[in-house]
């Protein structure tokens, strides 16, 4: 370490030296001398000792992303991925809002897309700051200087400085605005299968997961929650709860209560010994028919908005040569995480601090503000890695509710929902209907499309102000009117219709329901037409060539022409959606009992620039089978207003002995990189129903599938 | 008092004569890496090994151990076949949100114990009680499959 950059011995003593630098855009570059990595900001931290940390400003939710926005930074910064940690961002939206929702929020395959750029200029700026110095230090001009893996070298000299012994100087330089980005064809990381940077510590129990964490003093709750949505507790019978030995509080707020405990089973023995009674509010008597009714009738009589027509619809749809109309239907859906919700809070007269995995940490900052009474400054979130998200971790109802329960005692509180509280007490993928109709021309092709969604809107529960009446929200029509294909005349609208459930988005949020309906119906107009149904897609897609491309792709790869066994059949669907391109075949066999068993899935999928090619593998292979899972077993359904599922025996999934094969190809167009956490899964489902629909002739208009529907009668 | 044998160390706990030994280890011996899921036997997240065989521990009481030997994820890396097992995860990228992959390591370590090459069949028939919501199955196939071999 040369002289005039040694640290002080104070600094030293309080725990190294922090640097940060952030992007040209959100310029803040700071020395920290004491307050530790959360009250600085950027996306570069380099200590004097020479440890590395990047900020990543999306949740790691097993998406990956930790790899991928390292990957970004490091390839600009010129570090090796395992020379890094990386440290979940805390809430702060001026550094690490996503751009495309111009929120801290991670979701709707966003990630990728929106910091492919800023995070390579983070690293970039970060980079040419580091050079700066070392070139100072030297006497030398920046341009004699290069780097590599955490280093600043001077080749002629064969002078070296690692980036540690140089960031104090380097954060006092000013940054450049425009930082020179490496070309594709220079990358190291990005475009190679690098590890993941999350993994080790998920394979040997060390990873820390909101659920895990431990905070002296702190004490464990499990709660009791009403069982309709918008009941309030009228009185609670507490003495047998108190005498549980090691059950220290019972707490009350107005729709839950709960039990404090040494550990979270006293807690738990205490809340099965409480007396709740309930005034079950306006939604005691809710049903699945009653709600599917009500849906039924705004489709008939509601006002639809239009998202997009183009051509005379009407007159086509008089003219041609046949005309088809369909109706699907799709349920709630709950998340289903394997970490159930919890959350950990404890709550000073000077300050609050969550320990939890959110995906909006500055929306779980701003409730427990509110609640506390505390300025939103005062309230520390310390963001956790994830158990799995998929929409769930969006909402900060449970935050809430824990912030409610802690700032009632003292100490730290941990709150641990069980499954079936997770289930019944989620936030659920709306339901839908949908009513379509097409006219086919003389040679079969469509000459007009109709698609009509009736839902609730999801964005009510994400908006301030809610969602006014009159708006169209653009999730309830992605993937209808943003097809592959091209129609002469179309017509996407929208009635909206909330129904009394809370709801929340869904992994493969809009595209996951519409693009069901679409390539459903499109495989009817196939059929009808009798024609082959990528011959069918293809036919549409002249001006598609990255749709082409991924569906010619698929069909090859799967042997799509290849002939089948009786009762057995492939599907194919095909999407762009979060600007990547996916086409699926899924190949299943159908018993004579209406039992399906899936026997390959086969995916062709254009991201454009793959950052990371095996996690991009990995996203489509989980998300399929995610969406596979859905649409064979799940649909949340409602009686005397409780959720009636509540456990992974009722609310089942796939297992690994229901898991066929899985091929995914990738194709290099070298574009933009697109998203990818929700593609798979909104491929599955209609490639599965339109593989039924060859295997048994039977079309798949509702989810879950139903047996039923697929038995072959003996006499047949 | 519960005398219990965890990842070779003898312990005393304190604890009801109905709790799970998923809470004793998660809130009396801090040992955070077996996982709640689901509370009844149907995901396999709070897999460990009672002498040697995985059990679900959120439904086995710690009063029931008794002397048997208890191991979890945090010593399974320990034995040979747990090291294969953690190795292939690794190797082959099975790991996406991670919550139920204990459990999973820890299944898979117990058959390939006693099956040091397990065909699908047997792969399927061993872990087709621990769920995974990333799915990651054809993964944790594979890499079964990889830990086998080597």
């Amino acid at each position: 370490m040369t002289g005039h950059l040694s640290i002080s011995r104070r600094k030293l003593i309080v725990g190294g030296l922090m640097v940060a630098f952030a992007c040209s855009t959100r310029a803040r570059s700071a020395t920290s001398k004491a307050t530790g990595p959360s009250t600085i900001g950027g996306f570069v931290r380099i200590s004097q000792e020479g440890g590395i940390s990047l900020v990543m400003p999306s949740v790691e939710m097993g998406q990956g992303v930790y790899t991928a926005e390292a990957a970004l930074l490091a390839e600009e910064l010129d570090v090796r991925l395992d020379q890094i940690a990386a440290i979940a961002a805390p809430p702060d939206a001026s550094l690490y809002a996503q751009p495309l929702f111009k929120a801290q929020m991670t979701g709707g395959s966003t990630s990728i897309r929106g910091f492919w750029t800023p995070l390579r200029q983070a690293g970039a700026a970060a980079r040419s700051m580091l050079v700066a110095a070392a070139a100072q230090a030297w006497g030398v001009h920046p341009d004699e200087c290069s780097t590599k893996d955490g280093t600043v070298l001077h080749s002629s000299t064969g002078r070296v400085l690692r980036y540690g012994e140089v960031a104090e100087l380097a954060a006092t330089l000013p940054m450049s605005e425009h930082p020179k980005l490496k070309s594709p064809g220079d990358f190291r990381i990005i475009g190679k299968s690098q590890r993941r940077i999350d993994t080790p510590v998920k394979v040997n129990g060390s990873a820390v997961y909101g659920i895990d964490v431990a905070v002296d003093g702190m004490k464990t709750a499990a709660v009791v929650i009403s069982p309709v949505d918008g009941g309030k507790v009228k009185s609670v019978d507490e003495t047998d709860a108190r005498k549980i030995p090691g059950v220290i509080d019972v707490l009350h707020i107005g729709d839950a209560v709960a039990v404090v405990g040494e550990h979270y089973w006293a807690a738990r023995a205490g809340v099965e010994a409480l007396n709740v009674d309930w005034d079950l509010g306006p939604n005691a008597k809710l049903t699945t028919a009653s709600i599917r009714a009500e849906v039924a009738k705004a489709a008939d009589e509601g006002t639809p908005l239009k998202a997009l027509e183009h051509g005379d619809v009407e007159a086509r749809l008089r003219s041609a040569a046949k005309r088809l109309t369909a109706e699907y239907e799709l349920p709630f859906l709950a998340h289903a995480t394997m970490e159930p919700i919890n959350t950990t809070v404890h709550v000073r007269p000077d300050g609050c601090d969550i320990w939890v995995g959110t995906q909006t940490p500055v929306v779980a900052q701003k409730h427990a503000a509110r609640i506390t009474g505390l300025p939103v400054d005062k309230v520390t979130l310390h963001n956790h890695l994830i158990g799995g998200g998929f929409g769930r971790r969006l909402q900060a109802d449970t935050i809430e509710q824990a912030v409610r329960f802690a700032k009632q005692v003292p100490y730290p509180l941990k709150i641990i929902w069980t499954r079936e509280q997770d289930i019944r007490h989620d936030r659920f993928r709306p339901c839908y209907l949908d009513r379509l109709a097409a006219g086919l021309d003389e040679q079969g092709r469509p000459s007009v499309w109709t698609h009509r969604t009736t839902s609730g809107t999801v964005r009510r529960y994400f908006d301030e102000d809610g969602w006014p009446d009159g708006k169209l929200d653009k999730d309830a029509v992605d993937g209808a009117w943003d097809s592959p294909y091209a129609f002469p005349a179309i017509r996407v609208d929208w009635i909206r219709h909330d129904p009394p459930v809370k709801l929340n988005w869904w992994r493969g949020v809009g595209p996951t329901h519409n693009v069901f309906v679409v390539e459903s119906f499109l495989d009817e107009l196939a059929h009808t037409a009798g024609q082959d149904p990528i011959t069918y897609r293809r036919s549409l897609l002249d001006a598609n060539p990255r749709a082409r491309a991924v569906l010619d792709k698929v069909a090859d790869a799967a042997g799509w022409n290849m002939p089948s066994e009786p009762r057995t059949g492939r599907g194919v669907s095909l999407h762009q959606n979060f600007g990547t391109y996916a086409a699926l075949v899924v190949e299943v066999a159908v018993a004579p009992s209406g039992e399906i068993s899936l026997k390959k899935i086969v995916a062709a999928v254009d991201c454009g620039i793959q950052i990371n090619p095996d996690i991009v593998r990995a996203q489509i292979e989980g998300g399929v089978l995610f969406g596979l899972s859905a649409a064979l077993f799940n649909g949340i359904t409602f009686d005397e207003g409780r959720v009636q599922q509540g456990n992974f025996n009722d609310y089942r999934q796939l297992r690994i002995n229901e898991t066929p094969p899985i091929e995914v190809h990738l194709l290099n167009s070298g574009e933009r990189p697109g998203g990818l956490g929700e593609v798979g899964t909104v491929s599955a489902a209609p490639a599965l129903g339109n593989a039924i629909f060859a295997a048994t002739g039977v079309r798949i208009r509702r989810l879950p599938i139903d047996r039923k529907l697929l038995s072959k009668r003996e006499s047949s | 008092m519960i005398s219990l044998k965890i990842n070779g160390r003898t312990y005393s706990v304190q604890a009801p004569d109905d709790m799970p030994l998923l809470w004793v280890l998660r809130d009396l011996l801090n040992l955070k890496g077996t996982k709640f899921g689901c509370g009844i036997a149907q995901c396999g997240a709070c897999t460990v090994h009672v002498d040697g065989r995985p059990v679900r521990s959120c439904m086995l009481s710690a009063a029931n151990v008794g002397s048997r030997e208890v191991t979890t994820i945090e010593a399974i890396g320990q034995k040979e076949s747990g090291r294969r097992i953690q190795q292939a995860w690794l190797d082959l990228e099975v790991v996406q949100c991670g919550y139920c992959q204990s459990g999973q390591i820890m299944s898979a370590a117990a058959l390939v114990e006693r099956n040091p090459s397990p065909d699908d069949a047997e792969i399927d028939a061993a872990m087709a009680g621990n769920i995974c919501r990333c799915a990651t199955y054809a993964r944790i196939r594979a890499a079964i499959k990889s830990a086998s071999r080597t």
